[in-house]
């Protein structure tokens, strides 16, 4: 019954997957390779789970107490054979997932970059209280709450925050990745398809946590040169001063883009935060309390 | 600065309707008890045979009292948390404003941890743990009252943060730098980190007593390999909560000296560092599970054999997968954090040995499953919880593995996936078990049986409304949806999210169950009374004595030579090689001086935990002054024991035959 009930969350899930965004329905090489993990791994345990399940329900209904047919053996407490068993098919279990485990840990390295015979373009990724910021060191513009990227090119990573950790995660183009302050992380992922996915802080940063999610487009290559272009010929710039002003706390801001950006900006917001005199650090009131 | 440093009238969030009135609740509640008590006249009662009390019975009943009551409440939070998103989708935001539900859920998960499940396995080690031992204490009875009343201290604590001020807003584990003063200035995290160091002091003590207890003091004749099951995962628990809890108090204490004196261990500034904190705290918590979840699986271990009439399947192999199980749990702590960037080695490493951790737990499933094989196995309430939890903890096992491969763990990491897992290992796991050994073990307490019909009622919501509850999260979980969300624009999830919140509601039906479970086996207790002190045909040594036992548990130690050495005995009657109740030479017997100095020092902990989250200097400085007095003057007491004279303990052992039932 239990196997039931979780067999058919499992093919309602598929189902749901095959429609909706989410993990079971991947859009790029990344988050392709490791639904078939999830998937692969599921199954190897499945066939032990469901017949210890079925073991377990089927042993107590037939040694019920009033069941005469029973054979009653209160002396059957130690048998050699099964010892051997009931050690090694666990261990043969870990065995044989613990090697999907260690290769896929290596494949699927966040910081690995996917081979291509197109250029990775670069993204430099910063969480503040409760929005993303893009930066795109290359091209020499940034956008905030939304991420534009083009479709079969892979892109590389470089993450941060401005304070407090947060996790970056696209769940349909790869795992996720703290970003946490004065250190850099990294990942790299591709979108085979052009399409709008959800991209969304994974780990808790605050009040404004549920807000703080995003749109990614995945267009393809012309598009996308042509985002940039229209970009870059209006809108703010990206400078210290303004990114003072961006890194106040706000929640559910509405997308926009900055047209240029000064240059080693994601490098001074890393470093910044290792200084203790920090005007950024004293933007908060004192007492929540006091504030409500 | 002033007298009452950071404390006034605007900590009490009089602006808020749905805090105010749950504060009202409580404390008519409150109120109402304590009047009750004093108009009855059991004030005294409560005093000299409950509060002063250092009998390891009487500490591990109240632990357990404490930890039902902190269930309710932690439930409450855990429902209000379903109900807020389930309707907060689509741009609605529900009822609950970020800052309150931030609260709710990080008060959930240290209740829940700290003050259900802890006290739950603490108090049924207590209780039984001794019996079980043939011992008449604990090592250190006093220190054990101490160690109570410390975690009711932290419990106080952490309730007082709902009428004045606030709870921490940073989630269980009140991750740096949001922890930190620069994110957190209100009082939340230190309600946390306070109430958190005081129980924990008394987690340490509990540890320290128990692993004692269990390599000192056994009756003549148990060698470590004829210990009952039970006690062995005590054991392996109790070393756990030595080694690991200390981590927790330094950890906090680094946390504390951050907030107080403007350290820069955690910081962003100053060259502190997070991942040290997300480490140990870790290193402490992965441990933490196992300290549960261990206890747990001994109560299934005595639950198995005594239902099916049968010794466990494979002592040894038992033994041995519970002291591999305490070993490696220190190997895995990183499968927490595999998004923090660590090396693909790193990575691979942990995950691999997160595995290895499902191979003893793995044996343990099997080795039930063949205690069953060739029994007679008789239904009871604590038996369908026993099944129940196997059926279910295989597949928090499952997920489990898949959250242990780097890969998936990427892919599901901090989302309701998450959320879906641990509650999927820890409700069968710990509660499941907790609440077996409740019905197990009740009528050795208060000698009648918990009501049968009442239990199973309760069995089925729980077992019905947890799948409700927790399979749909790990359907959201898959497409997208991370936890601790106070609304969401995904309309996709709502469904799920609304059959999750049906579960929760069928749980609350079980819960109720279970209080009208005991509210009908009292008042029927004339027919479930339990004469014979072995309602149960049971095995070891619990049931060879009174129900419920004196205060000094045996009359005359128990001899053993062998495993179930009750029921060794039962067979040797049987065959008449040994009558059933043997003429004994009663001798008089010392058992501990009740004392009061576990009650005072918690008081004097509540007043300095207080004092310090407020920064209400003199105060703190009064409460320390205050517990060094209080044990200095336990130190210099004179007289630490009451002699039982032997004429008592005769008559006492003479109108308390042990039957011998099969």
């Amino acid at each position: 019954m239990r196997s039931i009930l979780l067999a058919s969350v499992l093919i309602g899930a598929s189902l749901l997957g095959g429609c909706t965004e989410g993990v079971l329905n991947p859009k790029g090489p990344i988050a392709l390779a490791e639904r078939q993990i999830l998937i692969n791994a599921t199954g190897i345990m499945l066939a032990i789970v469901i017949p210890v399940v079925i073991a377990t329900l089927g042993v107590a209904f037939w040694f019920r107490a009033s069941n005469e047919r029973a054979h009653y053996r209160p002396d059957f407490t130690y048998s050699g054979r099964i010892e051997l068993l009931v050690w090694s098919v666990p261990l043969m279990t870990v065995l044989l997932v613990g090697t999907v485990a260690w290769v896929s840990s290596y494949d699927l390295d966040p910081p690995k970059p996917i081979a291509s015979s197109t250029k990775a373009i670069k993204v430099q990724a910063v969480s503040l209280d409760w929005k993303w910021l893009f930066i795109y060191p290359e091209l020499g513009v940034a956008s905030v709450n939304h991420l534009t990227i083009p479709v079969g090119t892979p892109v590389s990573f470089e993450l941060t925050s401005s304070g407090v950790m947060n996790s970056f995660f696209v769940p349909q183009l790869a795992g996720q990745i703290y970003t946490m302050a004065g250190m850099v992380t990294r990942l790299n992922m591709r979108a085979d398809y052009a399409g709008t996915y959800r991209g969304l802080s994974a780990n808790f940063s605050g009040d404004g946590f549920a807000d703080m999610h995003f749109k990614v487009d995945a267009t393809p290559s012309e598009r996308f040169a042509q985002w940039v272009s229209s970009t870059s010929s209006a809108g703010l710039v990206l400078d210290l001063k303004t990114y003072a002003d961006l890194a106040r706390p706000s929640a559910a801001v509405t997308p926009f883009t900055y047209h240029s950006v000064a240059a080693g900006l994601f490098d001074s917001i890393r470093m910044s935060s290792t200084q203790s005199d920090d005007a950024l650090c004293r933007s908060y009131p004192t007492s929540m309390r006091a504030e409500r | 600065m002033t007298l009452l440093g950071k404390l006034d009238w605007s900590a009490v969030p009089f602006d808020q309707p749905i805090v105010m009135g749950t504060v009202g609740v409580m404390v008519v509640a409150i109120v109402s008890v304590l009047s009750w008590v004093t108009l009855r006249g059991y004030v005294r009662y409560l005093w000299r045979e409950w509060i002063t009390s250092v009998d390891h019975k009487r500490i591990g009943v109240m632990y357990i009292v404490l930890a039902l009551v902190m269930l309710l409440r932690g439930f409450a939070d855990g429902i209000m948390m379903r109900t807020q998103q389930g309707i907060a989708a689509g741009g609605a935001q529900g009822y609950l404003p970020p800052e309150h539900f931030d609260q709710i859920f990080s008060a959930h998960g240290t209740i829940m941890i700290f003050f259900v499940a802890m006290p739950l396995v603490i108090g049924l080690m207590n209780f039984v743990v001794p019996l079980q031992l043939g011992a008449r204490d604990v090592a250190f009875p006093t220190m054990n009252s101490i160690s109570f009343w410390l975690t009711a201290s932290g419990v106080l604590l952490t309730n007082l943060s709902l009428a004045i001020g606030e709870f921490a807003k940073t989630g269980w584990f009140a991750y740096p730098p949001l922890s930190e003063l620069q994110f957190s200035p209100g009082v939340g995290v230190d309600y946390y980190l306070w109430s958190l160091q005081i129980s924990g002091v008394g987690t340490l003590l509990s540890g320290v007593n128990f692993v004692t207890t269990i390599l000192k003091i056994r009756a003549p004749g148990m060698s470590y390999m004829r210990m009952p099951v039970f006690c062995w995962t005590a054991l392996a628990s109790n070393l756990l909560m030595v080694a690991a809890f200390p981590v927790l108090t330094a950890l906090f204490a680094m946390l504390l000296l951050d907030r107080y004196l403007g350290f820069h261990f955690f910081t962003v500034d100053a060259g502190g560092n997070a991942m040290m904190y997300v480490n140990l705290f870790w290193v402490w918590g992965h441990p933490e599970v196992y300290i549960l979840v261990l206890p747990a699986f001994g109560v299934y271990s005595e639950v198995a054999a005594t239902f099916s009439g049968k010794s466990l399947f494979g002592y040894r192999s038992m033994v041995l997968a519970t002291m591999a199980i305490c070993v490696l749990s220190y190997t895995v702590w990183l499968h927490h954090f595999f998004t923090m960037g660590a090396s693909a080695s790193v990575n691979a490493f942990f995950g691999i040995t997160s595995m290895i951790i499902g191979v003893p737990t793995g044996v343990k499933v099997f080795n039930w499953l063949f205690t069953m094989y060739g029994g007679r196995v008789r239904f009871t309430v604590p038996v369908l919880w026993t099944i129940g939890f196997m059926v279910t903890f295989v597949f928090g096992g499952l997920t489990g593995v898949l959250l242990a491969l780097p890969a998936v763990d990427w892919q599901v990491h901090n989302s309701v996936f998450l959320v879906a897992h641990f509650h999927h290992v820890i409700i069968p796991g710990v509660l499941f078990g907790a609440i077996a050994g409740y019905n197990y073990w009740f009528p050795k307490a208060f000698g009648f049986k918990l009501d049968e019909r009442w239990g199973k009622a309760a069995f089925w919501c729980w077992f019905i409304g947890f799948h409700l509850a927790f399979m749909p999260l790990y359907v959201t979980g898959l497409m997208g949806m991370p936890r601790r969300l106070q609304h969401s624009d995904v309309l996709a999830w709502q469904p799920w999210l609304l059959v999750a919140e049906v579960g929760a509601i069928v749980i609350f039906a079980g819960i109720i169950c279970q209080i009208v479970q005991i509210v009908v086996s009292i008042r029927h207790r004339e027919q479930l009374r339990d004469t014979t002190g072995d309602p149960w045909n049971g095995r070891t040594l619990e049931w060879s004595t009174a129900s419920p036992p004196p205060a000094w548990n045996f009359a005359v130690l128990p001899r053993v030579d062998g495993l179930d050495a009750f029921w060794a005995h039962k067979q040797r009657v049987l065959a008449k090689q040994e009558l059933p109740v043997q003429q004994h030479a009663y001798r008089s017997i010392e058992v501990p001086k009740n004392s009061p100095v576990g009650f005072v020092t918690a008081f004097f902990a509540v007043v300095t935990g207080f004092a310090l989250i407020w920064h209400i200097w003199w105060m703190a400085g009064f409460g320390v002054l205050g517990a060094v007095a209080t044990l200095l003057a336990f130190m210099f007491r004179t007289k630490d024991e009451v002699e039982i004279p032997a004429d008592e303990v005769a008559l006492f052992d003479r109108a308390h035959p042990v039957e011998v039932s099969l």
